[in-house]
């Protein structure tokens, strides 16, 4: 049974790509097949993160449009046997996306899948509401900041009444992932906690990313934060949502300060 | 203790309650107004027919404004009417 799973925010930078690219391969780790389909059309980048920006051919509006075969757009991923991309195009028009030739190109990705993740783009406009429309499950990309979670929820209200399920009666599973998490700010009260944040959202948490400099890394290299240093906190962090998502119940792990007493005192800055 | 210890030497209050709260207050608005996306518009549409029935108005005189408080919100209707309004209704009459 293939999925559909919309990564989406409202606001741009908090790290929709790098939460695709990290949760896709993830989950190709795992054993399925997985394809991650960029939906920023004009502005891809998940090309980029994913390490594959010299070998996209063609794109999603080429296969919308019927220039294309969907396998002929398609690429395979270098490190991953089960994972593939599907990048949006750079030249093209948002207005592109019809709803139509979306809803094909998904149906033909859900026959060949097990996950289909699609990356939206920032805001609420046609290319963000494309990326959603066929989903089964929402992963709401969230900082602990003010702006974030407003447009979280907005984005929360669009799932619940502009998608496919909900015109249908359905429901999108929504799972909040909280990202760019700095610990040592969160003890010293300056960023919003997790519980403030899944309370006003009032859906539930599928993960905490602690702010690291794994990811920034990781896209310099074009790889998933998840292959690139698997071991690191961020990777982990993605690993265990990945988990979370194919059902898997494991505990959470709310990161937590690492420095010692001295350290905090001094007030020095996280390497 | 040291957490608070710590923010008493350096002399600064914690932001994040204030987000906080701030955040939802802002949302149990925003929420409100979902659904209903353009509440203005529709009143301002329904106040014209009906005052139209009986006064002959120029659509681009109506303005409805809604102004929010902390206690009670006004809604403002301001509709301009021609001079020659009453001379209208006696002849209709």
């Amino acid at each position: 049974m293939a999925k559909v799973l919309v990564v989406t925010s409202g606001k741009g930078g908090v790290g929709k790509t790098t939460t695709t690219a990290a949760l896709g391969a993830a989950l190709a780790q795992r054993g399925d097949k997985v394809v991650v389909v960029d939906f920023d059309v004009g502005l891809r980048n998940l090309d980029l993160v994913m390490g594959a920006e010299r070998r996209v051919v063609f794109d999603l509006i080429n296969v919308v449009q019927g220039v294309a075969k969907l396998p002929q757009a398609l690429i395979k991923d270098k490190r991953l046997e089960n994972l593939w991309l599907l990048p949006a195009s750079q030249t093209r028009d948002k207005d592109a996306l019809t709803e139509e030739g979306v809803g094909k190109v998904i149906a033909d990705l859900r026959s060949r899948f097990d996950w289909v993740i699609c990356d939206s783009p920032a805001g609420i406009e046609r290319g963000a509401s494309m990326a959603m429309r066929f989903a089964d499950e929402a992963v709401i990309v969230t900082n602990p900041e003010v702006s974030s979670v407003r447009d979280s929820d907005r984005i929360i209200g669009m799932l619940d009444s502009k998608t496919m399920r909900a015109e249908k009666g359905e429901r999108v599973e929504k799972h909040i992932l909280i990202t760019r998490y700095d610990p040592a700010r969160a003890a010293r009260g300056e960023m919003l906690t997790i519980d403030d944040i899944l309370e006003i959202l009032a859906t539930p948490l599928l993960g905490i990313i602690p702010e690291s400099q794994d990811v920034l890394r990781a896209s310099n290299v074009g790889t998933p934060v998840t292959l690139s240093n698997a071991d690191g906190a961020p990777a982990r962090a993605y690993i265990d949502a990945a988990r979370r998502l194919c059902g898997e119940t494991i505990a959470m792990q709310v990161p937590a300060e690492r420095k010692g007493f001295m350290d905090r005192l001094l007030r020095r800055r996280a390497a | 203790m040291s957490m608070g210890l710590l923010r008493l030497l350096r002399g600064n209050k914690a932001t994040a309650p204030v987000a906080r709260e701030r955040l939802q207050i802002l949302l149990a608005h925003e929420r409100g107004m979902r659904g209903q996306p353009d509440l203005l518009g529709v009143l301002r549409e329904e106040i014209l027919a009906v005052v139209s029935k009986h006064v002959t108005l120029d659509p681009t005189k109506v303005i409805v404004r809604l102004e929010r408080g902390d206690e009670v919100s006004t809604l403002e209707v301001d509709i301009e009417v021609p001079n020659d309004f009453e001379r209208k209704r006696a002849a209709v009459a």
